[in-house]
C-alpha cells in the first residue's frame, strides 16, 4: 500500500468504483491484485462506490482562518471560515453547482433583455427565512441595497457598482438595471458577500439577527470560535442530509490535522501540503484535491522601470520553471499558470493557447534586444500571502540566474502587507482567491481604470474586448474574445502566474459526497454542509 | 496589621498608575502599527471609497490623542467602550474568554502548585541522590522546550497513539464539568509541565539553604528525623522566595498561553488578543493588556503580602 505506483492504481480504482464503470466483482479482484486484502477492499469499495445520500448525524467541520471580530454583516464577511458559515446559514439567489455551471438557489430561474441591461430573477416561492417568513422580493432588494450607495461599508460594493436600480414587479420577481450590460449578473449574485437576509420595515436589510433562508438554521454563534446549526425543515432545494452542524474554528493546521486523525471533527478545510503525503496513509481519512479558481501572481507594475519594458516582462515570465514551483512549493496540488489569470476551472477557458515553458535562453536573447542583460529586480514577498510564498520567490531567482537575472528576495512583514506591498512594491507575490467568471477577475485587476490593477497594465485592445465581452450573451462569441483576451495578457501583460493551487481538503471516510466538487471554494464551494452525507 | 493594609494601599495606588501608563503605551504601540483597521476589516475586497465610509463609521477620523481621551474618561467609569471592528460591548467579548483563561489557569495551577512544592520538598530530602537528578533534568527539559512542542507531544501520544484525551479543547455550554475537566486536561497539563520546573527547585533551593543553619543543625541533634527537619523547620522559613515564584508563575498562567491557546484551540483571552491586534480594535486590545498587567501587578502585590505575614520579622519591624 505504501508503494507510489499502487496508490495510483488504487485511487484510478476508487474513481472508477465512484463513476460506476467498474463492477464490485472486478474491483475487489483488481483491488486484491495491488495487494490489499479482502477486507481492506471491501471498505474501499463501499467508501468509493456511489451511495445514495442518506440523511442524519452531526457533522463537524473543523475550518481555517476565524477571528473574534466576524460579524453577522455581510458586507464585511473576510474570513474563511466566515465563507463557510455564511453558506450553510445563509443562502444566496443563484448558486455554483458542483459541475461549475451556474443554478438556482433563492432565484429559480431568470432571463436579460438582449442588451444584458436588465436582468429579472423570479424568487423560488418555497423559499423562506428560519423565522418562517417567506423570502419577498422586499427582502432581495433589502439585501443587494446593503451593498449600495455612498453610505455603504460593503466590501461587495464594487461588484454591483453597475447597478442602476433594483425594482419589484410585483409578482415575485425582481429586476436589476444596469448602467452597462453584464452577461455575467447572475454569477456576480453567487458572490459570498451577497446573501439574502430579511428586510427591516424601512427597507434596510436586517443581518444583525443572523437569520437566513439557506439550509440549517444557526442555533449559536461564538465567531472565531464555534458555530452550531440545525436543520432547516423547510429549505427550498434538496440536500441537508445532516440532522445537525458545527463549524469549529480550528486555525492551527497541526490541531486541525490532529483533530480528523482522532475523529473530533468528521472533515477539515486546507490541509498543510508538507504533510499531506502523510496524512494520505491513513486508511480513515480521504483528501479531496480540487483545482481551483485562485490564483498566485506576481504583478509587475507595467509603468515601473525596467517593467516597461514588455521584453523585460517576457522575460521574466520565461524565466521561471512552473512545473519544479509546481512540485516543490505546491506539492503537486496545483494548475500549471500560463501568465493570463483564467483558469481552467472557469467558464470560457480557452484550451488553443500555448503553455509557456522554461526558457532562459530566449530570456536571454529578449533581454539582449532590450539593452538589460544583467538585469537584477526586487520581488517583494511575505509568509502569509500562501504556506511557500518566500521559498516560491527564492527558488524562481535560482531559475532566473540561468538567463543572467538576478533576483533579489525581498520578505516583507506580514502584518499589512496588502496594505503597504501590494499595489506599492514594483513586484511582488500575490494570491487571489477564486473568481466565478473571466470577466470578475479581469473587471477587477486587469482594466484599465480598476482601482486594484496591480499591474498598472494598460492595453487598449484588451480592455476594449473586456467592455464587449460583458455584454455579449452568445457564449462562443464571448469564449473567442476572452481566447484573444488571454492571449494579450500572456505576451503583453505584466504578471507573472506561476500556478493555480488547488483546494486540498480532507474528511473521514464515513463522509460521502457526490461525483462532482464546486471549485469556487473549499469544502465543495463551502456547501458540505448541505451536500454531504455520512454513510448509512 | 495596620502596616499591612497601608502596603496595600500604597501598592494598589501605584498599580493604578502604572496601569495608565500602560495604557498609553498600548494605545499609541497600536496607532504605530503599519496598516489600517478599515483595509483589515474589508480585506482585499476594499476600495478607497467604502475604506473611507468605514473609517468614519468607526470614527477614525479624529485625531489620535483626542479617541485615547474619549476612551480613557470612559475606562475610568469601568465602561471600556465598544469594540471598533463588531460594534459589541469589550466585556461581553472579553468576559467568557477571560473565564475561560482563568479555568484554565486554576485547573493547571491546582495542580502543579502542589505537585511541584511535593517534589520540591521531596529532592531537598534526597539531595544529590539519583531521584533529585533525575527530577531535576526532567523537570528543566520540560521548561526548556517550548509550549507548542510541549503541547504537539502530549498531542501525539495521548491523543493520537492511545486516544485517552481529545486532541482539541472546544468548549460548549452542554458541557458537565468532569466532561470540561476531560477536554481541558492536555492544556492544563502543558501548563502543569512549564511552570513545575520553578516552582520545584526554588523550594529545592530555598529549603536547601536553609540546611546550614544552626537552628536546623540543633533540629537534628534533638533526634527529629530528616522529614521533620525539612518539612516543620526548614519550609516555614522558605516560604517568601516560594511564594514570590509561585505568584509569578500563576501570571505566567494567565498572561503567556497564547500558544497553548492556539495549540488546543482554546477559546481563552489570549487568542482574543491576537486577534485584536491583527485587526487594530485598540479597545479590545486596550482590555486584554490591561487585564494582563492587573494580573501582574495584583499577583505581585500578593507575593509580597504573602511574604510578609508568613515571616514574624517582617510583620512587626522594629
Amino acid at each position: 500500500m505504501t508503494n507510489a505506483k499502487d496508490q495510483v492504481l488504487l485511487d484510478r480504482l476508487a474513481e472508477a468504483a465512484r463513476s460506476g464503470s467498474i463492477s464490485r466483482r472486478s474491483f475487489m479482484n483488481t483491488a486484491m491484485a495491488a495487494g490489499i486484502t479482502s477486507t481492506a477492499a471491501t471498505g474501499l469499495w463501499t467508501s468509493s462506490a456511489k451511495a445514495e445520500p442518506s440523511r442524519g448525524g452531526t457533522f463537524r467541520l473543523g475550518a481555517h482562518d476565524g477571528n473574534t471580530s466576524d460579524t453577522h454583516d455581510p458586507g464585511t464577511y473576510v474570513t474563511f471560515s466566515m465563507i463557510q458559515v455564511a453558506h450553510t446559514y445563509r443562502a444566496y439567489l443563484t448558486l455554483i453547482e458542483p459541475d461549475g455551471s451556474l443554478g438556482p438557489d433563492v432565484a429559480s430561474e431568470w432571463s436579460a433583455t438582449p442588451d444584458a441591461k436588465e436582468w429579472t430573477f423570479v424568487i423560488n416561492d418555497k423559499a423562506t427565512f428560519h423565522s418562517g417568513k417567506k423570502v419577498t422580493a422586499n427582502d432581495v432588494i433589502a439585501s443587494m441595497n446593503h451593498h449600495r450607495g455612498d453610505e455603504t461599508t460593503s466590501a461587495a460594493k464594487a461588484l454591483l457598482s453597475d447597478v442602476e436600480d433594483i425594482t419589484d414587479n410585483g409578482d415575485g420577481s425582481v429586476t436589476f438595471v444596469l448602467g452597462a450590460g453584464n452577461a455575467d449578473l447572475p454569477w456576480l449574485m453567487t458572490d459570498y458577500h451577497l446573501p439574502i437576509v430579511p428586510a427591516n420595515e424601512d427597507g434596510t436589510a436586517n443581518w444583525q439577527s443572523g437569520d437566513g433562508c439557506g439550509p440549517y438554521k444557526l442555533d449559536n454563534a461564538e465567531f472565531g470560535v464555534r458555530y452550531s446549526f440545525s436543520r432547516h425543515d423547510d429549505w427550498h432545494l434538496d440536500g441537508a442530509y445532516f440532522d445537525a452542524v458545527e463549524i469549529i474554528v480550528l486555525n492551527d493546521p497541526n490541531a486541525r490535522q490532529t483533530a480528523l486523525v482522532t475523529g473530533d471533527v468528521d472533515a477539515v478545510t486546507q490541509i498543510e501540503l508538507k504533510t499531506l503525503a502523510l496524512l494520505q496513509r491513513d486508511p480513515n481519512i480521504a483528501i479531496d484535491n480540487v483545482p481551483s479558481a485562485a490564483a498566485i501572481t506576481m504583478p509587475m507594475l507595467c509603468d515601473v522601470d525596467p517593467f516597461t519594458n514588455v521584453d523585460v516582462r517576457n522575460a521574466l515570465k520565461l524565466s521561471v520553471n512552473r512545473q519544479e514551483l509546481i512540485d516543490k512549493i505546491a506539492f503537486g496540488a496545483a494548475t500549471i499558470g500560463n501568465d493570463f489569470h483564467h483558469s481552467p476551472a472557469m467558464p470560457y477557458w480557452p484550451e488553443d493557447i500555448p503553455q509557456r515553458e522554461y526558457d532562459p535562453d530566449e530570456a536571454k536573447s529578449l533581454l539582449k534586444k532590450a539593452g538589460m542583460e544583467d538585469l537584477t529586480v526586487n520581488i517583494s514577498v511575505a509568509d502569509s500571502v500562501f504556506s511557500g510564498a518566500v521559498d516560491m520567490c527564492v527558488l524562481y531567482a535560482e531559475h532566473a540566474k540561468a538567463a543572467g537575472i538576478t533576483i533579489n528576495v525581498s520578505r516583507e512583514p506580514n502584518d499589512g502587507y496588502y496594505s503597504d506591498v501590494w499595489l506599492k512594491k514594483p513586484w511582488c507575490a500575490v494570491q487571489w482567491g477564486a473568481r466565478p467568471t473571466p470577466d470578475v477577475m479581469y473587471s477587477l485587476a486587469y482594466k484599465d481604470d480598476a482601482a486594484w490593477n496591480e499591474s498598472h497594465w494598460q492595453n487598449e485592445r484588451f480592455n476594449v474586448l473586456l467592455r464587449q465581452a460583458k455584454a455579449e450573451l452568445d457564449n462562443d462569441k464571448r469564449a473567442e474574445m476572452y481566447a484573444e483576451m488571454a492571449m494579450l495578457a500572456r505576451n503583453d501583460g505584466g504578471t507573472v502566474i506561476p500556478f493555480f493551487p488547488n483546494f486540498v481538503y480532507a474528511r473521514r471516510t464515513n463522509v460521502q459526497h457526490g461525483e462532482n466538487l464546486a471549485a469556487s471554494w473549499q469544502m465543495d464551494g463551502a456547501r458540505a454542509c448541505s451536500r454531504w452525507w455520512f454513510e448509512a | 496589621m495596620g502596616d499591612i493594609i497601608k502596603l496595600v494601599g500604597k501598592r494598589l495606588g501605584l498599580g493604578l498608575l502604572i496601569l495608565l501608563i500602560i495604557s498609553i503605551i498600548i494605545f499609541f504601540m497600536v496607532e504605530l502599527l503599519p496598516g489600517d483597521i478599515a483595509q483589515a476589516v474589508l480585506g482585499q475586497g476594499a476600495t478607497a471609497e467604502n475604506l473611507k465610509a468605514l473609517r468614519t463609521k468607526m470614527g477614525l477620523d479624529d485625531p489620535a490623542i483626542v479617541r485615547y481621551l474619549a476612551w480613557l474618561a470612559d475606562a475610568v467609569t469601568f465602561d471600556f467602550g465598544r469594540s471598533i471592528v463588531t460594534d459589541e460591548k469589550v466585556t461581553t467579548i472579553i468576559g467568557e474568554r477571560f473565564a475561560n483563561t482563568l479555568f484554565l489557569a486554576a485547573y493547571a495551577a491546582v495542580i502543579a502548585v502542589p505537585v511541584s512544592i511535593i517534589l520540591g520538598v521531596v529532592v531537598a530530602l534526597l539531595r544529590n541522590s539519583v531521584f533529585d537528578k533525575v527530577a531535576n533534568v526532567v523537570t528543566l527539559s520540560f521548561i526548556s522546550s517550548p509550549e507548542f512542542f510541549l503541547g504537539y507531544i502530549l498531542i501525539l501520544y495521548f491523543s493520537v497513539k492511545w486516544g485517552i484525551f481529545p486532541s482539541i479543547a472546544s468548549l460548549s455550554d452542554s458541557m458537565s464539568f468532569w466532561e470540561l475537566l476531560n477536554r481541558t486536561f492536555l492544556p492544563a497539563l502543558t501548563l502543569v509541565l512549564v511552570v513545575m520546573a520553578h516552582m520545584m527547585r526554588m523550594t529545592r533551593a530555598a529549603i536547601i539553604n536553609l540546611l546550614a543553619s544552626p537552628y536546623i543543625e540543633m533540629a537534628k541533634l534533638k533526634g527529629a528525623p530528616p522529614w521533620k527537619v525539612i518539612v516543620k523547620h526548614a519550609l516555614p522559613n522558605a516560604w517568601a522566595p516560594i511564594i514570590n515564584v509561585i505568584a509569578l508563575n500563576l501570571a505566567y498562567l494567565i498572561t503567556g498561553v497564547v500558544l497553548v491557546e492556539v495549540v488546543f484551540v482554546y477559546p481563552g483571552i489570549g487568542q482574543a488578543l491576537v486577534d485584536a491586534v491583527s485587526k487594530r480594535d485598540f479597545p479590545v486590545v486596550q482590555a486584554c493588556c490591561l487585564i494582563f498587567a492587573a494580573t501582574f501587578i495584583l499577583l505581585n502585590l500578593a507575593a509580597d503580602v504573602g511574604a510578609i505575614l508568613t515571616n514574624p520579622r517582617l510583620r512587626h519591624p522594629k
